[in-house]
């Protein structure tokens, strides 16, 4: 009975001493990690099966296949036979970090007061301590991309690795994206202002295209003059005529994506990238032709119209990928933050329908990784790149078999506890000491 | 009346010929009233839709007919009509306007914002102000001389009006459209009939009832109320009660505004027997048995849809299948209608402009015409007991009859005249005469040809000299024809003038001509060939080509619907959900729709086999959480609603069932919403895709209903403070409140005395008593808590807790309680009562004892639950047979039917997945889902669906298109889309 309640009485104190705090992130690697025998998921396509990687100072030093190589393992051996590794996933156009909880606006900075804001960024405002994103990593998702929402320009996104004490230390790549929310050229009726709630014609469509390029025009000619009086925003979009920071657009209709080629086109922009893109299938010769790639909005989705196919928002990533576009899963929508652990099973689920599954790995890491231009550190299991990977115990993007034992970010050894593993742990013991106490008591 | 209404009626008798006999007269002699008889001859009579009699004669005299006949007798005192070659019919009778009625206008605005108003606004009336029976129309009533002209122009002489504004609406009244006469020669009936619907009053901002469930739900306790009222049990006065029980032996018209809402209106009525005239939508063909079921006679609009305008691809990729069928076909409704024998009149209220056009399209479509004659006259007529009166020409009837240049239903008749109650409205003078034909023209001894055609009253003159044109202007009015012809030199603005008096006869006529210099000379017009026979353009059959009905009549319906096989399925992995467990390479027969074996190499006999090797065979999914399938999922308007069941508005033309039967779901609760702590009564529904909602509906289905906690209840989601509860701790009085007042009713009703039969509390009486299960909704551990308590207190159990976010901190309590818990898989983080939720929480609850399900509460996630059940797996360590149970065998067992579904095991019903792959992993897709051994969903068929869907709008985008060219009026494509339901969806 005494040793009963000494090792609740430790339970209680480790919950105290971890309970209801973020977690800790994790020390730099000092030592070197050898993970041997896994099955590594490159990422580019490619599988060693019988693996040894090695990381060292934050870097993947070695991966090779341990069936054709002696070399010596270094440091901490973990042994992985029968398990998978997968570099960290990869979920862009993400909010994580910017909201707490949807319901409380005071937990909200998503979206600014405007309509044209490329000044504003969303790196000051992300919360590295966030409840939320810590629950990611359990789930493989280790780097995000986190974005404004709202308004015609959004603002400036910037990557992140899910592991820092403060968002500084998050960074991966700072203000790396201009995000436009393209005007749509239907509009759904405002049921709250009398009218019929369906989709109908938007009659400002041109109207707001328009401000879009006159924006980009004076932008142009501002930078290209004295500066005089500085303009904030214009100064926000030097860096996308430099073509450093990568222009998102957001768009799902077939005629806007029409336009947003044109506007490419027109503004002479390098990289532009399509986000969300529900109707991009109907236009995927197009895209291909003019080298955008596409960011496509959750599979997890019901198809917009009664008539679509019941599988269409499934099967978009094979469509798309069979004309050759690279496609990059992201997690925007309803309660697009807790969901984006489900990242993984939006590439399972593209694999039920049709796609190849180390190519549905890719639309979470390498091609994403090129996409957000960060392929030179992360995206794959690939020696000099970060080693910024996991070990899950079976195939990471079935939820029946995504179990992680292990994860590292830059090499860190990151805790994959949460506020909701301790809560689990905090009541399971609860019970079953309860369970205990009864059966000794009788 | 109103004093504006008085004058007017003072005005309108000053016109008057006949003042009535007991009025004083001071603006000439009384002796001065005309009583002559009308007298009409040589008119083919349309005595009634199937009585014609040619060359027949009718007398009128004050207002009647007082006699008709092949030949009648002629009083010396008559005035004789001649109606050589005329047409006439009893004139048309429509029972659903508004005539002379302005109905109200809301202030707008949704009923939610500020601070909402719960209680009526009226004092001395029941206690919602959108039952208002007393209302009369009367009372609202201004005699519209513009409106009447624009529907006597259609035929119509006389119609019934109302207020249309509230839910019980009052009475109606029965109104001539004697323009000439006063309110008393024109009133009829002032107590025709008596209106309802589902739509609330715009004159009140009273938010119960939110929802079609609370509409019905009102219409029943208030007929429960008037008949409680009448036997003198109230102690105070209700005048709205008194005026229901007034109106008691009218005709109930009920107007509704889509189908569905028809059969509801029809459902409540027949609960309490009566029967209501349905003033239905159009759309009674997508559902022809059922409206036949009702035995209502329908009041049918003739409006239909105008065809989209499909030019722009990228608008056309919008329209629906489900909208580009209802304008192929909607013009067959009445036809269809007509074949299937139900009863029927027609409105032109409101849209009086289309009327003539879309009842000869009708016809076009198939509708004959003696039925729709009869739906314009005599079913009207006797719909309201008025069949000598009204509808028919016959002795005694009054007056009300139409001359037409020919038959009603030709494109090119004419309506001459409107007789109402024996006044005289003409529309065209009769008496035109038709010029059409060739004639010389000399004027001034030159000599034009004439080519006069087009309508009678409305002339086209073509004049040539020679080769030369001779540009022309015609007048024609009164006989009397004006020409204008321009000189034939262009360069010149010079004219000619002619103008004459047509005789009867226009062989020949002559006139007065004033010539270009002014000076006046005489001309002659000979006739020297007749009108050409215009072709008929025989346009009979040139409708677009009609497609079949299918059901739900949308994407994917069903042409005919799938029928119950018996099926072999052959060496499959089959999922017992049993203790036998996981069967490998093994048999499951079904027969009858049921599972009538499981075994090795069964004997298919004449079972359809179905090779299942290396594929999975599951029972099918049951979601313990479902808002899809609805047409509304809250009644927001009384903390407790009771009273509302989700039975009656289950919507089965949701696309979302079809989906979900592509995600192997075969069962669900309908839940009503959590907007409050007492919701409504569920309907448990399989998934019958292509069925009626009964159909849908489980036979002797258990009783549940809703109940709901936390952040919703107390609106803390939303800016409104007027409503108990606002904490937590007032949910639980709410609780404690209604508990004890259904015992005190309980009491009340077991001591023999007269108690006031109260629908909300018979069902919360129902829950005390065991006999219906509460499903409740729950997120944080203190509000379970006190929920089981005060069950505790009353002497019953909740059975199942659904979302119970937190029910993983109090899972010993729950198993302690015996409620099961139905959960989310991962959701969280979205409000704050959500920060603690879980995905542990299924095992959690699983492993303390605990029956668990994982709910979708969302028609996306119910389309996968198989993968949210795989999340325990990740989360929570559940063995996978478990894990399955979490979506089947366990939802079965918190909704009481775990004896005949939500596993594979001989006897129970033949509800079926086949997955193509380990049906708990992400890649396993649905292949097949059966009920009852029918196959609802197959991957196969659907691929068939998909094309046909493609083809069949490929059609109708031509003929719309089509359309388009020919001149026909379109509309802006618009895309209807439905709105996904959840929990607090308002």
């Amino acid at each position: 009975m005494k040793n009963i309640k000494s090792i609740f009485l430790l339970a209680f104190l480790m919950t105290a001493a971890t309970g209801f705090a973020q977690q800790t992130p994790a020390p730099k690697q000092t030592e070197a990690i050898t993970i041997v025998g896994a099955t590594a998921h490159i990422g580019n396509g490619e599988i060693i099966e019988n693996s040894l990687i090695i990381l060292e100072d934050g870097k993947i030093r070695t991966i090779t296949n341990a069936n054709s190589t002696k070399m010596p393992y270094r440091g901490t051996v973990i042994q992985a036979e029968g398990k998978h590794v997968y570099p960290g996933f990869i979920a862009p156009n993400s909010s994580l970090g910017l909201v707490e909880i949807d319901a409380i606006r005071q937990t909200d900075d998503e979206s600014e007061l405007g309509e044209l804001l490329p000044h504003v960024r969303s790196i000051v405002a992300y919360n590295a301590e966030s409840k939320v994103v810590e629950s990611m990593r359990p789930n493989g998702v280790l780097i995000g991309q986190i974005t404004p929402r709202g308004g015609r320009i959004s603002g400036t996104s910037s990557i992140v690795q899910f592991d820092a004490w403060n968002w500084e230390d998050a960074i991966m790549k700072e203000n790396d994206g201009l995000h436009i929310n393209w005007p749509n050229s239907f509009r759904r009726g405002r049921w709250w202002a009398g009218e019929d709630p369906g989709v109908k014609p938007n009659d400002e469509y041109m109207k707001e295209s328009k401000e879009l390029t006159e924006f980009f025009s004076n932008a142009k000619a501002y930078l290209a003059g004295s500066r005089s009086q500085t303009h904030l925003p214009f100064e926000a979009m030097e860096r996308v005529f430099s073509g450093e920071k990568k222009v998102y657009i957001h768009a799902d209709g077939e005629k806007e994506i029409m336009d947003i080629i044109n506007f490419k086109k027109d503004n002479d922009l390098e990289n532009v990238i399509l986000v969300g893109g529900y109707n991009a299938y109907k236009v995927s010769d197009e895209l291909k032709n003019n080298n955008i790639s596409v960011l496509l909005a959750r599979a997890h989705q019901t198809p917009n119209l009664d008539d679509e196919d019941y599988d269409l928002p499934y099967k978009m990533a094979k469509l798309l990928t069979d004309k050759g576009i690279i496609v990059g899963l992201e997690t925007s929508g309803g309660m697009e933050r807790m969901n984006t652990r489900n990242l993984p099973f939006y590439a399972g689920t593209a694999v039920a329908h049709g796609v190849n599954k180390e190519e549905a790995l890719k639309m979470i890491t390498s091609n994403t990784a090129k996409i957000l231009g960060i392929d030179d550190t992360v995206g794959t299991l690939e020696e000099g790149k970060d080693a910024t990977l996991f070990i899950s115990e079976g195939d990471a993007l079935d939820m029946r078999t995504n179990k992680l034992s292990k994860a590292f970010i830059q090499g860190r050894d990151i805790s994959l506890e949460s506020h909701q593993t301790e809560l689990a742990k905090r009541y399971s013991e609860k019970f079953e000491n309860q369970e205990q106490e009864a059966s000794q008591g009788q | 009346m109103k004093l504006k209404t008085l004058f007017f009626a003072l005005f309108c008798a000053s016109l008057s010929l006949q003042a009535q006999e007991y009025f004083p007269k001071n603006d000439g002699v009384k002796a001065g009233v005309n009583t002559n008889y009308t007298v009409f001859k040589n008119a083919r009579i349309h005595v009634d839709p199937s009585k014609t009699i040619d060359n027949g004669m009718f007398a009128v005299r004050d207002g009647k007919i007082t006699a008709i006949g092949k030949s009648i007798n002629v009083p010396a005192n008559s005035v004789v009509i001649d109606l050589k070659g005329k047409d006439v019919y009893p004139s048309f009778i429509d029972l659903n306007t508004n005539f002379g009625i302005e109905k109200p206008k809301s202030n707008g605005g949704s009923p939610y914002s500020g601070n909402p108003q719960y209680d009526a606004s009226r004092a001395g009336y029941y206690w919602n102000d959108h039952i208002r029976p007393e209302t009369t129309a009367l009372e609202n009533f201004e005699y519209s001389t513009s409106e009447a002209e624009a529907l006597r122009k259609l035929g119509f002489g006389v119609v019934n009006t109302h207020m249309p504004d509230g839910i019980i609406r009052g009475t109606g009244m029965l109104v001539a459209l004697n323009s000439e006469g006063t309110e008393g020669d024109r009133i009829l009936n002032q107590r025709s009939a008596q209106y309802l619907s589902f739509s609330k009053s715009a004159k009140s901002k009273q938010v119960y009832p939110s929802s079609i469930m609370g509409a019905m739900a009102l219409l029943r306790q208030t007929y429960l109320d008037a008949d409680w009222y009448s036997k003198g049990n109230s102690d105070t006065k209700d005048l709205a009660l008194e005026a229901l029980n007034n109106n008691k032996n009218l005709v109930q018209i009920f107007a509704a505004d889509d189908l569905l809402n028809e059969l509801r209106a029809d459902k409540v009525g027949d609960e309490f027997n009566i029967q209501y005239v349905i003033a239905g939508t159009g759309e009674e063909y997508k559902r022809l048995d059922a409206v036949k079921a009702t035995n209502a006679t329908y009041i049918v609009p003739l409006k239909f849809p105008e065809a989209f305008d499909m030019e722009d691809p990228y608008q056309a990729g919008f329209a629906s299948l489900e909208d580009m069928k209802e304008w192929n076909q909607a013009p067959a409704n009445l036809k269809m209608m007509a074949e299937k024998g139900i009863p029927f009149t027609l409105t032109a209220f409101g849209e009086e402009k289309s009327f003539k056009e879309n009842l000869l399209k009708a016809v076009e479509y198939g509708l004959d015409k003696e039925t729709a004659l009869a739906a314009l006259t005599t079913v009207p007529a006797k719909l309201l007991g008025e069949e000598n009166k009204l509808g028919t020409l016959k002795e005694g009837a009054w007056a009300n009859f139409i001359i037409t240049s020919g038959d009603y239903f030709d494109k090119e008749t004419t309506l001459y005249e409107n007789w109402v109650q024996g006044r005289r409205a003409v529309i065209e003078d009769m008496n035109t005469v038709n010029l059409n034909g060739t004639y010389d023209l000399a004027v001034s001894g030159k000599s034009y040809e004439m080519k006069i055609s087009g309508e009678p009253a409305k002339p086209k003159a073509e004049i040539t000299r020679g080769d030369a044109k001779i540009g022309s202007k015609v007048n024609y009015q009164d006989n009397w024809i004006s020409l204008l012809l321009s000189s034939p030199d262009t360069t010149k603005t010079e004219y000619i003038r002619l103008t004459a008096k047509v005789p009867e006869n226009p062989e020949a006529f002559s006139g007065k001509a004033i010539l270009e210099d002014g000076s006046q000379t005489t001309f002659t017009a000979t006739k020297t060939a007749s009108a050409e026979e215009k072709e008929k353009e025989d346009k009979g059959s040139e409708h677009p080509e009609l497609l079949p009905i299918t059901y739900p009549n949308m994407a994917y319906g069903f042409e005919t619907l799938p029928k119950q096989e018996d099926l072999l399925f052959r060496h499959a992995t089959v999922w017992t959900s049993e203790d036998t467990g996981i069967l490998e390479n093994t048999d499951v027969l079904v027969r009858n729709g049921k599972i009538s074996r499981i075994g090795k190499d069964l004997s298919a006999g004449r079972a359809t086999v179905i090779d299942a090797t290396g594929k999975h065979l599951t029972a099918g999914i049951i979601d313990e959480h479902s808002h899809i399938a609805a047409s509304a999922v809250n009644e927001a308007g009384h903390n407790s609603s009771a009273e509302v069941n989700m039975e009656d508005v289950v919507d089965p033309n949701d696309i979302g069932i079809y989906r979900n039967l592509g995600g192997g779901v075969t069962t669900m609760q309908l839940l009503h919403g959590s907007a409050n702590p007492i919701g409504g009564r569920s309907a448990i529904l399989k998934m019958k895709w292509g069925s009626s909602p009964e159909e849908m509906i489980i036979d002797n289905s258990p009783k549940y209903i809703k109940f709901a906690l936390g952040e919703n209840v107390k609106q803390a989601n939303w800016d409104s403070e007027s409503r108990f509860p606002q904490t937590r701790m007032g949910v639980e009085q709410v609780f404690a409140d209604n508990f004890t007042r259904a015992r005190e009713y309980e009491a009340k009703k077991n001591s023999g005395q007269a108690y006031r039969k109260d629908i909300e509390m018979e069902t919360l009486l129902e829950v005390l008593n065991g006999e219906r299960f509460v499903t409740a909704h729950s997120y944080v551990q203190s509000e379970i808590n006190m929920l089981m308590k005060v069950a505790e207190r009353f002497g019953f159990n909740i059975n199942t807790f659904t979302h119970i976010l937190e029910g993983y901190k109090l899972a010993d309590k729950m198993k302690e309680h015996g409620v099961g818990g139905s959960t989310f898989s991962d959701w969280w983080a979205y409000k704050y009562e959500v920060n603690d939720a879980i995905p542990q929480n299924a095992s959690i609850m699983h492993n303390a004892g605990v029956t668990v399900a994982i709910n979708s509460d969302d028609s996306e996630m119910s389309r996968r639950l198989n993968q949210e059940a795989a999340k325990s797996m990740k989360y929570g360590d559940v063995s996978e047979e478990e894990a399955w149970k979490f979506v089947t065998l366990n939802p079965a067992k918190l909704l009481h039917i775990d004896d005949r579904v939500g596993s594979i095991k001989e006897g129970k019903d033949a509800d079926l997945v086949l997955w193509t792959d380990h049906p708990l992993s992400v890649y396993a897709k649905a292949e097949k889902t059966i009920i009852e051994g029918t196959v609802y969903f197959d991957l196969k068929r659907d691929e068939q669906l998909r094309k046909d869907i493609e083809a069949q709008k490929n059609l109708l985008t031509t003929q719309m298109l089509k359309a388009k060219n020919d001149g026909v009026k379109t509309q802006p494509v618009k895309a209807t889309k439905k709105e996904e339901f959840h929990c607090n969806t308002l």
